[in-house]
């Protein structure tokens, strides 16, 4: 056996985001020499500004408008991408090919019915304020399908049911460190020999004031007047969320090179972790794992995508990290995707792997994100780009994504 | 390839060294198991919310934990506390407050309750907006910083985490009723790929409240036989009627054969395989050909390296649902041909009904039982057979055999589908 036969190959990527739909599109969005800008709802959830998705005409990935009644808008999302990857791999339709595909997705859920959940808020403090009056409109009002529609766990159902994929279905949950731990156990398990096909990746809806509501109960969102990333430091820091559904086929080279698939990239490494956060824990967390997997990369230009949600303290220690590298000699090329895209939970990371992968395979790195200054322009190539997320206040990952020669 | 470290196919073979359980029947291993191998129900009527106006008024309820506000995240951490607290004594493993592995949690997903809801919109902020604005400024105001560490879909696992010691990033996941196997699969996985020496595998749910119980009354789900609570959960019989929603918690600390034989730990017993096979046939319900469920079986067999004739004892997923135990017997039936009406198969489910995320796991716990004891626990309510389920299901009584290996069953909402095989030391 070659050594390199469990090589962790990135085949096929679906992509959406409030940019656009598919690789070349935000391709030529995110390098087209002018500064991109970024596409924002800013008044229907005001105060909080928003990445909403464009219209998608779902009907190409999902035919059937049974399947698409029967789902949540993030599932119809997520459904929808994961098609686009499984269409780009060149695996949709191939029976045998989705017999032995291993999905895992990382998904949060929850999309509540406003409509009942405002009408019963109404109640509240009213004459008849009490749980039999709640009973009976629980039982009246909700939707008996909608429970399924926020299930966590059917997003992956539905992806089955659509696209055949039958391998295997499991769903992490758990915010940003969700979305890293499914391309990080996807990934040992292909070095491991404990499955040579997967589909990963997740779908954020921002849209909705419940998903707000979910995070602002952290008092992690930006609140206030649109700034990129690296601006909302000085008054707080924050995320500002994005609805964006990423799903990517990961691979053995193996497996890929014996069906003729060609490799956007390699998945060099994968990394988390879990450390304190107080006294500059993560910042020594992300250096060690920088030691690992950048071990081997020459000093000089680096491309480095960074995940970082917006929010304070975590995003201020990032940033110290990254200075850190360059006091090693390395030239930090910084994409903050959430500047563009928005911060988008648990397909935060698989969306920044996706950009990784597209930008390894065409050998360029992006145009700056925003006018911060931090984000430097690079005319280096892509041949080891870093990606990074973090959660806000717990997980560190980091991911090397390289060329294949 | 195998050695009596590593199993037929050369991975490192995985015992456990801890269990640990909570449900309605009690607080650990001991009460549990007496009350179950005795044919004790813990389904009782519903007192935490009013059922006034719903069609099912009966679940299994964990009441014996004090938790202030009640909530099913609450309850699912406090649950999968008790269980890995057990869990981890019985192994003697790692220092107080630091486990030496990797957790998987398989927890249900996260949600606000009305309880929650009402503390938001009630909150005084000055602010006049109505619904979800309103609750949106009260989250503004930073009094609800404490909702959000429990509200989060990774809250539960973050606390265990920290409380426990686990190494690394934990894994929270659900593959809805399927849930607890699948975090003991994630555990025996990182185990195999020789990555941890330990892992700390833990399935809890709390679900019993108003609006997860409508749900599944809007589905159909669940047994509306209200007037003898203890008599509702019957599966595999005829009058079945669906199954009733319950909680708790099990937990294990699984270890390389090695590093348990290294530290001297006693072992309780062996995961010999796993396996798993997705549904795509509808959100609901199975492939009429039972071809997603007789796989996953069938890949089980396949990693444990046994074949039909070794499994002595079937714990069955066996929710009571008309559909499930149907499909589960059809399934049954196609990978066991004829043997399988010569191998008792029980459901837990008839006494402690279906704990749901937790499912997964706290069989597996009773199966571990069932092979250190002896004792194979009853299916109880097992008044009215089903002509068209012809399976030895233990009727009633426990029985008294000696079982070596252990074929558990989970087959979830959305088709996910995942089942485990146990065995007794030596592997």
């Amino acid at each position: 056996m070659d050594l390199n036969d469990n090589d962790v190959w990135v085949t096929g990527i679906g992509l959406v985001s409030s940019l656009g739909e598919g690789c070349e599109e935000h391709w030529q969005k995110l390098t087209a020499g002018t500064r991109i800008e970024p596409v924002l709802e800013k008044s229907a959830f005001t105060p909080y500004p928003v990445h909403p998705l464009f219209e998608i005409d779902f009907s190409k990935q999902i035919p059937r408008r049974a399947d698409q009644r029967q789902m949540g808008k993030w599932q119809r999302l997520g459904t929808y991408t994961a098609g686009m990857a499984l269409s780009d791999a060149g695996i949709a339709g191939n029976a045998a090919l989705l017999e032995n595909t291993n999905m895992i997705v990382a998904a949060g859920g929850g999309e509540r019915d406003i409509e009942v959940d405002t009408a019963l808020l109404d109640t509240i403090g009213g004459p008849q304020d009490g749980e039999s009056l709640r009973n009976e409109m629980l039982m009246n009002d909700l939707r008996p399908t909608h429970f399924l529609s926020e299930l966590s766990n059917l997003l992956a159902g539905n992806i089955s049911i659509v696209h055949g994929v039958i391998g295997s279905s499991r769903t992490f949950m758990g915010e940003e460190m969700s979305g890293f731990s499914v391309v990080e156990i996807a990934a040992r398990r292909i070095q491991n020999n404990q499955g040579e096909l997967f589909l990963i990746g997740g779908a954020y809806n921002a849209e909705r004031q419940d998903m707000l509501l979910q995070l602002d109960l952290g008092q992690i969102l930006w609140a206030d007047e649109f700034e990129p990333l690296w601006a909302r430091q000085t008054k707080g820091g924050g995320m500002v969320t994005g609805s964006v559904s990423a799903f990517l086929v990961l691979e053995s080279k193996k497996h890929a090179s014996a069906r003729g698939a060609q490799p956007y990239a390699r998945l060099s490494g994968i990394l988390s972790g879990r450390c304190n956060r107080t006294e500059g824990g993560a910042m020594r967390a992300a250096e060690q794992q920088f030691e690992t997997l950048g071990h081997g990369l020459p000093r000089g230009p680096l491309a480095l995508l960074s995940g970082a949600c917006g929010a304070e303290p975590a995003t201020s220690q990032e940033l110290t990290f990254l200075e850190g590298l360059q006091d090693k000699g390395y030239e930090v090329a910084l994409r903050g995707f959430g500047s563009v895209l928005g911060h988008s939970v648990e397909a935060h990371f698989p969306a920044g792997l996706a950009l990784a992968a597209l930008a390894a395979s065409k050998g360029k790195f992006y145009d700056p994100f925003d006018r911060s200054g931090l984000e430097r322009p690079s005319s280096d190539g892509a041949e080891h780009i870093i990606v990074t997320t973090w959660g806000p206040f717990h997980g560190e990952g980091m991911a090397l994504v390289e060329e294949v020669a | 390839m195998k050695s009596e470290l590593l199993d037929e196919k050369g991975r490192p073979v995985v015992v456990v060294t801890g269990i640990g359980v909570v449900t309605p029947l009690g607080r650990g291993k001991d009460e549990n198991w007496k009350a179950l191998t005795s044919g004790t129900s813990g389904i009782t009527q519903i007192t935490r919310f009013s059922t006034e106006g719903l069609s099912t008024k009966i679940a299994g309820t964990v009441d014996f934990i004090d938790i202030a506000p009640l909530s099913g995240q609450g309850l699912a951490l406090a649950l999968a506390i008790e269980s890995a607290t057990e869990a981890i004594a019985q192994a003697e493993i790692g220092t107080k407050g630091s486990f030496p592995g990797p957790l998987f949690l398989a927890t249900p997903p996260a949600e606000l309750e009305w309880e929650q809801r009402k503390a938001l919109y009630t909150c005084d902020h000055g602010i006049s907006e109505t619904g979800y604005a309103h609750m949106l400024a009260a989250a503004r105001t930073g009094q609800f910083s404490e909702m959000y560490s429990l509200f989060q879909y990774g809250s539960v696992s973050d606390h265990l985490a920290d409380r426990f010691g686990t190494s690394g990033q934990p894994i929270s996941l659900s593959t809805a009723c399927a849930s607890g196997a699948s975090a003991i699969q994630l555990g025996i996985e990182a185990i195999r790929r020789g990555e941890t020496g330990a892992a700390l595998c833990v399935g809890t749910d709390g679900s019993v409240h108003v609006e997860a119980l409508v749900r599944f009354s809007l589905l159909s789900a669940l047994s509306t036989q209200n007037e003898f609570p203890e008599k509702a959960s019957k599966p595999f019989s005829k009058n079945r009627d669906g199954f009733v929603m319950s909680e708790g918690s099990a937990a294990f600390v699984f270890e390389s054969y090695e590093s348990a034989r290294t530290r001297g730990a006693k072992i309780l017993g062996v995961v010999r395989g796993c396996g798993e096979r997705a549904d795509n046939f509808h959100r609901t319900r199975s492939k009429p050909d039972g071809s997603a469920n007789i796989g996953a079986i069938r890949n089980t067999l396949d990693d444990a390296s046994v074949t039909i004739n070794d499994i002595d004892y079937i714990n069955a997923h066996g929710t009571s649902t008309p559909e499930n135990d149907k499909m589960e017997y059809l399934s049954l039936k196609a990978v066991f041909g004829d043997r399988l009406i010569r191998i008792p198969i029980s459901s837990n489910k008839s006494m402690i009904g279906h704990t749901l995320t937790a499912a997964g796991a706290i069989e597996a716990a009773f199966s571990f039982l069932t092979i250190q004891t002896g004792v194979i626990p009853p299916t109880i309510n097992c008044d009215v057979p089903d002509p068209d389920i012809e399976l030895d299901v233990v009727p009633n009584h426990k029985r008294e055999a000696s079982v070596s290996t252990i074929l558990s069953d989970s087959f979830g909402f959305g088709g996910q589908n995942v089942c485990l095989i146990l065995s007794a030391e030596p592997a």
